[in-house]
């Protein structure tokens, strides 16, 4: 089954190359370079050394941002699940961030501290946390209201409810977040790098869309595509896996 | 001996229960009749002190440590059953002993949604004893259940519990047979808020009366 799918994905991307190299053979033209054209700028700018830190730049913003924006929403988010007073005051403030553009709050915030890298961050997490916070709101509504009495029955630490109770059913909630979150937060910060940073991959992407250069826009693009889908197979698939496995099972006794 | 006293209980601003008093005397089995809707589970609730405050209800001689055996087994479904039962007493030998009791030992690292609903009643009776309760309390244990399964479980009832020379139940029932077989005290709660109408020990209970309390 699991062979299957791999093979599936396989199959899906030499499709899309495919396709593209079709597409890109028959405009004949440099702003649509094929395949080939594109791995080539990504080994070029592998050894002029630029793609390597430039994503390493990246990454760390994506994961501080990621980090705080998860904590930060989903700490908000559940409490707003759980007391309706404080969602009744705190939400019409989500409202608002949920719907301010983001490009507004980085430039606000680069135009109010400066360009600096708690002004980039800070735009990111502030893009994010709504999203966050709506998505663990839902998770702390679901809370199963008998397994509560159960655990107040049992007398249940703080400790014990927060892993053994909690935790288990925010989960689903906090998957939904992370990869949703992932996948939104690095093009934030692809956008706070391109208008206010002098580094990262939003700042390769800058120079070279100043030159026209289609080729090392893909390259840095699937680069970094390229990292979250290793961090979907290698992180979020086992944690996803090792979580649902009570799902699953052993089978009936 | 524990006694319990309720003031009555009152859920968004409906009178569900009239004051109430209650004894629960070492190795005595109280059970509790009465129609769907009286309140049987809401004064388990009350008694056991998940719902109401203490103004509304009071011990009178300190609190007793209580097992609750709900009417669904309410095991975290995402914990083994040993997890389960790890999360109420630590001691991994006293877990397998206690699944050896209600006569499951080998499902230890299943999940509950792989056992029958008659196992996960008896991993829940488990799971209440490990507490070492001076009351139990119990919400219909047997409902759902098929009728050998139901004649097992309550022969694990009568042999940990109720034949236990030190620990009183308080049980909640449909069926007037189980509540003459296994009671030694037997009540029916009704009433418009509810109450105790009817109180008497099983040998000097009148069947007659009874089923005519119940409206059968």
């Amino acid at each position: 089954m699991r062979a299957q799918h791999f093979t599936d994905q396989i199959v899906a991307i030499v499709l899309l190359l495919s396709a593209w190299w079709g597409i890109s053979f028959l405009a004949d033209n440099e702003l649509i370079p094929s395949p080939a054209i594109v791995f080539n700028a990504v080994v070029i700018e592998w050894q002029q050394e630029r793609l390597l830190p430039s994503l390493s730049i990246t990454l760390q913003r994506v994961i501080i941002s990621f980090l705080f924006a998860m904590l930060i929403g989903g700490i908000i988010g559940v409490l707003m699940g759980r007391f309706k007073l404080l969602n009744r005051l705190l939400d019409p403030i989500l409202i608002i961030l949920l719907n301010i553009p983001a490009l507004v709050v980085i430039i606000l915030l680069y135009i109010w501290f400066g360009l600096v890298e708690v002004a980039a961050v800070a735009a990111v997490i502030i893009n994010k946390l709504p999203n966050v916070a709506v998505t663990l709101r839902e998770g702390g509504r679901m809370f199963d209201h008998e397994l509560n009495e159960m655990a107040n029955l049992y007398r249940f630490s703080f400790y014990k409810r927060v892993v053994h109770l909690w935790w288990p059913q925010l989960f689903p909630y906090v998957m939904i977040a992370t990869r949703g979150g992932l996948a939104l937060i690095w093009k934030i910060v692809l956008v706070v790098e391109l208008l206010g940073r002098s580094d990262g991959v939003g700042f390769q992407l800058h120079l070279a869309f100043q030159l026209f250069d289609v080729a090392t826009i893909l390259a840095y693009s699937f680069a970094f595509i390229a990292i979250v889908q290793l961090i979907e197979w290698f992180i979020l698939q086992p944690l996803d896996s090792k979580a649902s496995r009570w799902q699953k099972g052993n089978g009936r006794v | 001996m524990f006694d319990f006293n309720s003031q009555g209980l009152t859920l968004a601003g409906q009178d569900i229960l009239s004051p109430i008093q209650l004894s629960f005397h070492p190795g005595e089995t109280h059970c509790l009749l009465g129609p769907s809707g009286c309140g049987k589970s809401s004064l388990l609730n009350q008694v056991s002190g998940l719902i109401g405050d203490d103004d509304s209800a009071r011990w009178e001689s300190g609190k007793p440590q209580i097992g609750y055996l709900f009417q669904q087994p309410r095991l975290l479904p995402w914990r083994t059953v040993r997890q389960n039962l790890l999360l109420v007493e630590p001691d991994q030998a006293s877990v397998i002993s206690m699944l050896e009791q209600v006569k499951l030992p080998s499902i230890a690292d299943h999940y509950p949604n792989e056992l029958s609903l008659g196992m996960a009643r008896r991993v829940a009776l488990a799971r209440c004893l490990l507490l070492k309760p001076d009351i139990i309390l119990m919400d219909e244990p047997l409902t759902s259940l098929d009728l050998p399964t139901a004649k097992e479980m309550r022969g694990l009832i009568k042999r940990l519990v109720c034949d236990h020379p030190q620990r009183s139940m308080l049980y909640v029932t449909h069926d007037l047979d189980e509540a003459l077989e296994l009671g030694d005290v037997v009540s029916v709660l009704g009433g418009t808020p509810s109450h105790i109408i009817y109180s008497a020990p099983t040998d000097e209970v009148s069947r007659i009366e009874l089923e005519a309390l119940l409206r059968y």
